[in-house]
This record gives structure tokens, C-alpha cells and sequence, in this order.
């Protein structure tokens, strides 16, 4: 199989299986039930200096 | 502090650069030459000029390493209000130069050359020092670190401003590559790179060496931005030189490919510089200067990611009924449509984030700048996922709507915000207890409004008006406009939007002016603004 046609099978099966499920998972993550405290305290550093 | 090897560079810099000149392949190779001599040249002197003979371990105390480096961030507001005076400028020009041809003086004056050099000066002139400066300026605060590889910045900020004047200098004596937002050539895209590298090193470095363990979300916002547009320009620029001392060279891709890869490269410098960058921005200075948190740190995570996965799938919606082939043009139409959630999501979060304090958007005109820019944040990525289905597309592509949908992202979000930020900075860096003038910022606020509203109406209305005089048939199936007629059709909106644009221009020198006094140290005498003076006896 020539490189374009590889590359391109597994750019629309694996390839993009990855990235959806990546992107699922840092969703699920951020929303993860004990997240709200640590987000809060984030959402915080600027207001801490100068 | 003595600049030891930067003088030295800079003089060999200049003598290789004058061999460049009288060896040249070609004659702009060998004009641009000159141009880089001089600057160099000049450049070393004015370092020389700085050299101290005091004695080996007597030179004067080094700032502490725990300090924040903000000389780098001063000269980066300075060169950000410069820069945007001269873009704004060059736009009013190029919009009279499209209403009167007379005003093209030939050859180095003429609108091929200035467009360039406008849109140049307002994205990477402009906008490039804005995010520089405001990136080290938040990187430090934020990583509560002192900006990593000491004198690294300036080279960032002195070479930017090198690859801005080179850039500038080519366009006007016509050495171009013909890239949209990439014309520069190759040896100057070179020089782009090393500058950028350099820039990605001192802003990781400061990451890690941070003392605060999480990485607050404006900084995730600026590191998606410095390495996009460290791979987009790399991969758009691979071109063979014709000469290693010659002003030309040849893409490595042709046809569609090469179109698809400039837009590729085109569409993610609006979602990575325009975009991401002055996100970054946003998630910082909106909560500073409201002195309350982000409305929601998940959403703004979420919104991260979200833009980052998607923005890179949308450049083919440029090239819709073009040789591309079919489902590349739907992909980027279905990925544009989509993009809508997360710059909503994003716009949400911003304007939230006065949630529970909106008296501030009466009573601080910095915060109803601010606001003003996520509002144009929402229209901007509402108009331009529409404009990228396919049906809506047929009637505004290559018309002046999309000229009005740039601007109103450009002006309304990516100027405003600026705008913004410099106004919050500005006091800060030179320990000033206020602003020169409060009410001049309400001036520029109004001014810069009203520019944008008439700038973009005007492009409405000649946009679709354009559109719809290039498919309007007879019944005997001939066109009924020929195009030189289209284009005389426009001259009263190309006139109003130079109206539109000298509004905004008029804006951007009266914060020059505001800025140049604030730093000088003066406080205009002034009648407080009328929503603060009411605020006041309730405290």
C-alpha cells in the first residue's frame, strides 16, 4: 500500500477512534465528581498576586 | 550590564549581510540586503553606544532572580501601540487606495504591496507584540517565576521586530511568496523560526520552573498558540530557494494540495493567533481587571480543548467549490458549524465572569472594552460558521462580506481585547497610580465601537449586494452585470468604509496619546466619569 493511502486508512479508523476518545476522556475528566474544588482554587491564581 | 556577544553578533550580523548585498543573486535579494545592513549596522552602534568600562565584578547589581522580568513586557506595550497605529494607518490608506486608484503611487505604493503590508502589520506587528508581551507579562504572574533564559527575552522582542521590518521592507520592493498572511520569503520565514523557537523555550521554560503546581488555563491558551504557529509555519513554508543569496523560491507542494495547505496554514492563523492567543489574554485580564474569577474554570478547560481539537479541521471551508475534492470542502463546513459551541462556551465564560458585578460595565470603561471584545468574540464565530455552509458560501465567497466578517473579529475582538489589556497594563508596568485620562479611554471605546459598526454594516450590505450582481441572469441565460460594473457599484460603501476605518484609526491615537502620557507620568486633570462618581458615596 502507498504511504498516502496508509496514512489516510488510519487517519479516518485508529487515528480518529484516539482523538474522539481522548477528547471524551478530558471531558469526563474535568467534569469528574471532587473536580469543583480543585477548579475553583485554579480559577483563583490570578487574583492571588501583585 | 554590558551586551558583550549581542554587539558582536549584531556587527558580524551587519558585515555578513552587506557580503549578502554584493554578492546577490538578484537585485531585490541585494535591495533588502541593504535594508537588513542598515538596520543592523545601526542597531550594533546604538549597543556599542551602552557599553560600560567599569572594572571585572563592578558592574552594577543584576536585578534578583526572584524578581519579574517586565523591561521585555514595557517595550512590548510601547511596540504594540506603535504597531497598531501604523496597520490601522496603512487600512485607511489601502480602503482610499480601492475608492480613488489615483492614490496607487507605482510600483512601491501600490495596493498589492500595501495589502500585504496592512494585514501584516495588524496580525503579526500588531497583534504578534501584543501577545508576546502580555504572554511573559501572565506566564510569570501566573507561574509566579521570573521569565526562564534571562536575557532570552529581548532576543525574542528585538527579533520579532527584525522579522516585522524585514517583512515590511520585502512586500514594499516586491519580494512576496504570494502565501496569504505568509508572504514574506523564506530567508525571512527562517528567521521567523529561529525567533519563535526561541520564543516557545523562555515560555516552557517558565512553566517549569513554576512555583505554582497548577497551570493556570491563560497559559495553556498561549502554549497552544506559540506551537500551532510553530507548525503551521514550518509545514506551510517548505519551499526550495532558487539561490542561497536570491529573493526567490518554489513551494514544495503545487495544485490543490498547496491550496489546501495555505489554508490549512490561513484559517489556523486566525484560530491559533487570532484566536487561542488573545484567549489567553481574555482569561486573564477580564478576571484582573474585574477583580473576580473566571464564571467557570471547567468550562474554560472544556473550552480549551474543545477549540484546539476542532479549529485545525476548518480551513477547507476557504475552499469550497473549488478542485477540492468533495468531502474534504464538507468536513470543513461540518468542523466550522461545529466550532460554534466551543467559542459560544468560551464567550459564555467570559462575559459570566461579571456575573453578580455588571455595574462595572457603567462605571469601568476598560471592562466594557473588555466586554465589547467577547461580544464580538460571540457575533465573529457565529457569522463565520454560517458563511461556511456551503449554500451561504455560494453567495459570499470572494465577496466584501467576508472582508466585514474578518473585521469584525479582527477590530471587535482581537483589537478591543488588546486594547484592554494595554489599558490594564500600562499603570501597573510603570507604577503609575492611574491612568493620564479615564475619559479618553470611554473616547477610544466609542470611537473604535462606532468604526467597526460602520466598517462591518457597510461590508454587509456590499457584500451580498456584490454576491448577488455576479449570479444575477437574464432569461436568455446571459449575465447581466459585467464585472468592472460590479465593481463600480461599490464605491460609496468602499468610501464609507474608509470612514469606518479612520473611526477606529482616530481610536487608536487616542490611546497612543493616553498611553504616551501615562507613561511620561502625567494625570489629566478630569471630572470623574459619571457612573463611578455615582458609585462612590454608596462604598
Amino acid at each position: 500500500m502507498e504511504t498516502y493511502t496508509a496514512m489516510r486508512h488510519f487517519a479516518d479508523s485508529w487515528g480518529l477512534l484516539a482523538m474522539a476518545l481522548f477528547f471524551v476522556a478530558t471531558v469526563l475528566f474535568t467534569l469528574r465528581p471532587g473536580a469543583r474544588k480543585g477548579a475553583q482554587d485554579a480559577a483563583d491564581i490570578p487574583l492571588k498576586d501583585d | 550590564m554590558n551586551y558583550t556577544f549581542s554587539t558582536i553578533s549584531l556587527a558580524v550580523a551587519a558585515f555578513l549581510a552587506l557580503l549578502g548585498a554584493g554578492m546577490a543573486h538578484d537585485s531585490l535579494f541585494s535591495a533588502h540586503m541593504w535594508v537588513l545592513f542598515f538596520v543592523l549596522l545601526g542597531s550594533a552602534i546604538v549597543m556599542l553606544g551602552r557599553v560600560k568600562f567599569s572594572p571585572a565584578g563592578k558592574t552594577l547589581p543584576q536585578h534578583p532572580p526572584s524578581e519579574y522580568f517586565d523591561d521585555v513586557v514595557r517595550y512590548g506595550v510601547i511596540a504594540t501601540v506603535f504597531w497598531g497605529v501604523v496597520g490601522f494607518l496603512v487600512g485607511v490608506v489601502i480602503a482610499l487606495q480601492l475608492a480613488y486608484p489615483e492614490l496607487n503611487i507605482a510600483p512601491y505604493f501600490n495596493f498589492g504591496r500595501m495589502r500585504p503590508l496592512h494585514t501584516s502589520a495588524v496580525v503579526f506587528a500588531f497583534g504578534g507584540n501584543a501577545l508576546i508581551a502580555t504572554s511573559f507579562y501572565v506566564v510569570q504572574r501566573t507561574c509566579r517565576a521570573r521569565l526562564f533564559g534571562g536575557s532570552l527575552g529581548w532576543f525574542v522582542f528585538w527579533g520579532y521586530q527584525l522579522f516585522i521590518v524585514m517583512a515590511a521592507t520585502g512586500y514594499l520592493l516586491g519580494i512576496t511568496q504570494s502565501r496569504e498572511y505568509a508572504e514574506p520569503e523564506w530567508y525571512v520565514d527562517i528567521w521567523l523560526t529561529i525567533v519563535w523557537v526561541a520564543y516557545l523555550i523562555a515560555f516552557l521554560g517558565t512553566i517549569l520552573k513554576r512555583k505554582e503546581p497548577h497551570i493556570y488555563v491563560a497559559n495553556w491558551f498561549y502554549l497552544a498558540f506559540i506551537v500551532t504557529i510553530a507548525m503551521l509555519h514550518v509545514v506551510n513554508n517548505l519551499a526550495v530557494p532558487v539561490s542561497f543569496l536570491g529573493s526567490r523560491s518554489y513551494s514544495l507542494f503545487s495544485g490543490v494540495q498547496d491550496a489546501l495547505t495555505q489554508w490549512w496554514y490561513g484559517h489556523n492563523a486566525v484560530g491559533f493567533f487570532l484566536t487561542a492567543g488573545f484567549l489567553g489574554m481574555m482569561y486573564y485580564f477580564v478576571p484582573k481587571q474585574a477583580n473576580r474569577p473566571v464564571y467557570s474554570y471547567r468550562l474554560s478547560i472544556i473550552h480549551f480543548w474543545a477549540l484546539i481539537f476542532m479549529y485545525i479541521w476548518a480551513g477547507p471551508h476557504h475552499l469550497h467549490y473549488t478542485a477540492l475534492p468533495d468531502w474534504a470542502q464538507t468536513l470543513g463546513m461540518v468542523f466550522s458549524v461545529m466550532l460554534w459551541m466551543p467559542s459560544w462556551g468560551g464567550m459564555i465564560n467570559g462575559l459570566m465572569t461579571l456575573s453578580g458585578a455588571w455595574d462595572k460595565i457603567r462605571t469601568d470603561p476598560i471592562i466594557r472594552m473588555m466586554i465589547m471584545a467577547i461580544a464580538f468574540y460571540g457575533m465573529s464565530t457565529f457569522e463565520g460558521p454560517m458563511m461556511s455552509i456551503k449554500a451561504v458560501n455560494s453567495l459570499s465567497h470572494y465577496t466584501d462580506w467576508t472582508i466585514g466578517h474578518v473585521h469584525s473579529g479582527a477590530l471587535g475582538w482581537v483589537g478591543m481585547v488588546t486594547f484592554g489589556a494595554i489599558y490594564h497594563l500600562t499603570p501597573k508596568l510603570w507604577g503609575r497610580e492611574r491612568l493620564y485620562s479615564l475619559r479618553m479611554v470611554n473616547w477610544h471605546f466609542w470611537l473604535a465601537t462606532l468604526g467597526i459598526v460602520v466598517y462591518a454594516a457597510v461590508m454587509w450590505v456590499a457584500g451580498i449586494q456584490q454576491g448577488l450582481m455576479w449570479r444575477e441572469y437574464d432569461s436568455q441565460g446571459f449575465l447581466v452585470y459585467s464585472f468592472a460594473e460590479t465593481v463600480a457599484a461599490m464605491f460609496p460603501y468602499y468610501l464609507l468604509r474608509a470612514v469606518g476605518g479612520a473611526l477606529f484609526l482616530a481610536g487608536g491615537l487616542v490611546m497612543a496619546w493616553n498611553v504616551t502620557m501615562t507613561i511620561l507620568g502625567y494625570q489629566r486633570d478630569e471630572a470623574p466619569m459619571p457612573g463611578a462618581a455615582l458609585a462612590q458615596p454608596a462604598e
